[in-house]
């Protein structure tokens, strides 16, 4: 079977006849007239007035849209979020409406860089607003420009950007890879300030959340919910955009590790085989170099508009449509590759930290019902975890390895006794607002994205790191995938049933 | 008895002397077979039909052999030139995403402005592969294939058809639905020439009739920079930076005429020149006011009309090879 590590990848040998694999469902078909498509939902929205009739001279417009957390990896340009917002200014402009600023909604992500700015919103868009100073990025330390907007029945407040507090209409365009984006959480994170955020990241949260991929089963869903019913009736007029995706991942020459392995033809293994070769002979930097480099020519298989919730629900069984995978009870074991990427390393380093957040936030939360590998079970990942930071993206992740890991791994103790320093730390604060670092509570919001899975799993192994950095993170090493099964038969046993998440593309297990 | 030697040589001087008298004869005093006959009074010889102009038959240059010698001549030479000469920009190309990206692509019939001869490589050059594979030009008969040499360069190099810009002629755009038909990608100059002034013309509705008559979709294409480049009249090109501008592709709508298409076209065109020298947020909101700057330039005639093109020239791509680059004295 096919294992991602890191920036390589590897076949291993699973024990016959107790194990399964669950692939990815086959890429929906796209739509044919993405352009049209929008407009169409623009001008037939659910739950709300045509986006035209909306739309007035002098009035103000705000227009927010995902960072470059989504999608992964980036797709090819045109990005969706280029072709609503273009079809949405083609209708300001139309109304006379002049002003206009566009928002990057990152939450505590890290400010995207020029190029990644163009690549998500085009260089129509970014030649026209960033030089006028309307095209920017939400700064959730910046309290001049935040605004509280009310306050939940369980004390929870929201504040969010004051610009988009203060505007007539707010337009949200999502790009919905998985079942987790967009509805209420894209504008109560994205442009919400930390303090904000702090009522729901956070481990008692996140430990209740079964999963972050079943919205009607995740606390921390709950929590967004509950936040967006106060912006709904104090907060200005939202009108929604979100498009779903399909799993169309790897363009040529990578198109075979979206294949099963048995459909492999000969052109295919060769690939596999000159590409893991010289994978392998090659410095890392490079390696890294083109795998992010990679750009998927997803399509589009879905746009709704209009009212949040109703667009929401109508996306979601977009998204299921294209990634619930049916699978029978629970395994002892699961197995995973983890990948060169995830959410908060775009361009960036997988750093030990989100080796974690990756395998136990992520891909162990890409189920619905039940968990794939039973409570007390194993998991089992294969992943390099170099020691290797990148200092512009994560200068705090480097401080929470060395000081706070090497104190606890404990989601719920961290965040009692480290969280708050690395929060209000003025250096990371300096960093996250003028530079392109995550903010300084990020590690802590990676670590506790694996809370629920940390919690459940019985034993985590970690096939091919670095001993001492898997040790640190509270795993234990493997050299090979037999020893990693030899390390969890203590756990258990000698014949445990296997689950292999044949990741990416996307696929979210509905086990019964 | 005569010296055998004498009589040799006598011959031989005689032989040279022919020789040398026939080759400096004007031809005009050899004959028939050497000249064409003489038409005898009252016979009155039908013309030949010409082979040039709209006439010329340019099938040979769709073969495999001359498509392979094109496809040589377009990513090589005439690529660099128009590199090294126009030094462009492309934009808008993330337009035709939508149709690129289809399992067959249409064939597109690209309508760009047009300023200068370097219009064509610039245009070949930016046009995605998928289309520039199988791309046809619409050359005007009268100027591209007016000689033998002209038209077998013009077809060999560029696929260029001729287009009869004087009369109306059903055998250049049967030619042209055929080729479009059969899934040849078309360049076609809305304005039927070069700008003699350095502003826009008028667009002709022949990219509007063609779409009409196939469904291929409309580019419309504004090229900046050319014009000061190699214009009209200028004797020699002058390296300088260009932008080219894709439009999203346009289709006639139901019951739509040709003429008003046609407008459609002029209006996207327009609006394509005013995002070129400013931004597309500027360009959009000026076309909704119905303000955009006319691509034909201001009404009056006299040198006014210069004095304005200069000033639009300073904001377009021509305008970057005059500003001097600044270099602040090293204060220490």
């Amino acid at each position: 079977m096919l294992f991602w590590r890191g920036e390589n990848f590897s076949l291993e040998r699973l024990p016959a006849d107790r194990s399964r694999v669950i692939y990815p469902p086959e890429p929906l078909a796209g739509i044919e007239d993405p352009e049209g498509a929008i407009r169409n939902a623009l001008l037939s929205p659910m739950d709300s007035d045509p986006l035209p009739t909306l739309l007035k001279p002098g009035m103000k417009l705000t227009i927010c849209f995902d960072d470059a957390s989504l999608s992964l990896p980036k797709m090819r340009r045109p990005d969706t979020r280029q072709r609503i917002i273009e079809a949405v200014l083609e209708l300001a402009a139309a109304a006379g409406v002049d002003d206009v600023h566009l928002i990057a909604a990152l939450g505590l992500h890290r400010r995207m860089h020029d190029y990644e700015l163009k690549h998500v919103l085009g260089d129509r868009i970014f030649d026209a607003f960033h030089p006028r100073g309307t095209l920017y990025q939400h700064d959730a330390e910046d309290y001049d420009n935040l605004t509280v907007i009310g306050e939940t029945e369980e004390g929870e407040v929201l504040e969010i950007n004051k610009r988009v507090a203060e505007s007539d209409l707010v337009v949200y365009a999502n790009v919905n890879q998985v079942a987790m984006d967009g509805g209420w959480k894209s504008i109560t994170t994205g442009v919400a300030s930390y303090r904000c955020l702090s009522f729901h990241h956070n481990p008692k949260t996140l430990q209740n959340t079964r999963s972050l991929m079943d919205r009607h089963h995740s606390a921390l869903h709950q929590s967004l919910w509950r936040m967006g019913e106060v912006l709904r009736e104090s907060g200005p007029q939202i009108f929604t955009v979100e498009t779903t995706l399909n799993t169309n991942t790897f363009p040529k020459p990578f198109d075979f590790l979206a294949k099963r392995e048995w459909e492999w033809n000969a052109k295919d293994r060769a690939t596999y085989l000159a590409t893991q070769k010289s994978l392998s002979a090659m410095p890392l930097k490079a390696r890294r170099k083109i795998m992010h480099s990679i750009e998927s020519p997803y399509e589009m298989t879905s746009v709704q508009a209009g009212f949040t919730p109703t667009v929401h629900e109508e996306t979601l069984k977009h998204v299921y449509a294209q990634h619930l995978v049916e699978v029978e009870g629970q395994t002892d074991i699961l197995t995973m590759g983890i990948p060169y990427i995830c959410p908060y390393n775009p361009e960036g380093v997988m750093n030990p930290i989100l080796v974690m957040c990756m395998g136990l936030g992520y891909l162990f939360n890409m189920y619905r019902g039940k968990p794939l590998v039973r409570e007390g079970g194993v998991i089992i990942m294969t992943h390099p975890t170099y020691r290797d930071f990148n200092p512009v993206h994560h200068p705090s992740y480097i401080d929470f390895f060395e000081e706070v890991l090497t104190d606890t791994t404990d989601p719920a103790v961290m965040s009692e006794k480290w969280e708050k320093k690395y929060a209000e730390d003025e250096w990371y604060r300096h960093l996250y607002r003028t530079g392109n670092a995550y903010h300084g509570v990020h590690p802590f919001y990676a670590w506790y994205w694996g809370a629920h899975g940390q919690q459940h799993a019985g034993k985590v192994i970690i096939v091919g790191g670095d001993a001492p950095t898997v040790r640190r993170l509270g795993f234990t090493p493997a050299s090979t995938m037999n020893d990693a099964f030899e390390i969890a038969s203590d756990v258990v046993g000698r014949a445990p049933t296997v689950t292999h998440l044949h990741v990416p593309s996307v696929l979210v297990a509905d086990v019964k | 008895m005569a010296n055998p030697y004498m009589k040799r040589a006598q011959k031989l001087a005689g032989n040279a002397e022919s020789a040398v008298r026939q080759a400096t004869t004007p031809l005009r005093n050899f004959g028939f077979p050497f000249r064409a006959p003489t038409v005898p009074r009252g016979v009155e010889v039908p013309p030949e039909a010409s082979g040039l102009g709209a006439h010329y038959d340019t099938g040979w240059a769709r073969r495999p052999l001359a498509s392979s010698i094109r496809g040589v001549i377009t990513e090589g030479p005439m690529r660099l030139a128009a590199r090294i000469l126009t030094n462009p920009e492309v934009t808008g190309v993330d337009r035709l995403a939508s149709l690129q990206r289809l399992e067959t692509p249409p064939p597109v019939i690209f309508a760009p402005t047009h300023h200068s001869h370097l219009d064509t490589g610039l245009m070949i050059r930016s046009i995605p592969l998928v289309w520039r594979r199988d791309l046809v030009v619409a050359a005007a008969a009268d100027y591209f294939f007016n000689k033998k040499w002209k038209a077998v360069i013009s077809a060999l190099a560029l696929n260029a058809v001729p287009i009869d810009r004087e009369v109306t002629g059903r055998k250049s755009s049967d030619l042209l639905v055929g080729l479009v038909d059969k899934g040849s990608s078309l360049i076609i100059y809305p304005e039927g020439g070069r700008s003699p002034d350095g502003w826009g013309q008028e667009f002709k509705g022949g990219a509007a009739y063609l779409s009409s008559k196939t469904g291929a979709p409309v580019v419309p294409v504004f090229i900046d920079g050319t014009g000061s480049i190699f214009g009209k009249g200028m004797k020699r090109p002058k390296p300088g930076s260009t932008k080219v501008v894709f439009g999203a592709p346009m289709w006639a709508e139901d019951g739509e005429s040709t003429r008003r298409f046609n407008a459609r076209i002029e209006a996207e065109a327009t609006v394509l020149g005013d995002e070129a020298l400013t931004d597309y947020w500027s360009a959009r909101s000026r076309a909704a006011r119905g303000e955009s700057p006319s691509l034909t330039g201001p009404e009056h005639t006299s040198w006014r009309r210069d004095w304005d093109l200069a000033d639009r020239r300073k904001m377009g791509a021509a305008g970057k090879r005059r500003r001097a680059k600044r270099s602040w004295p090293d204060l220490g």
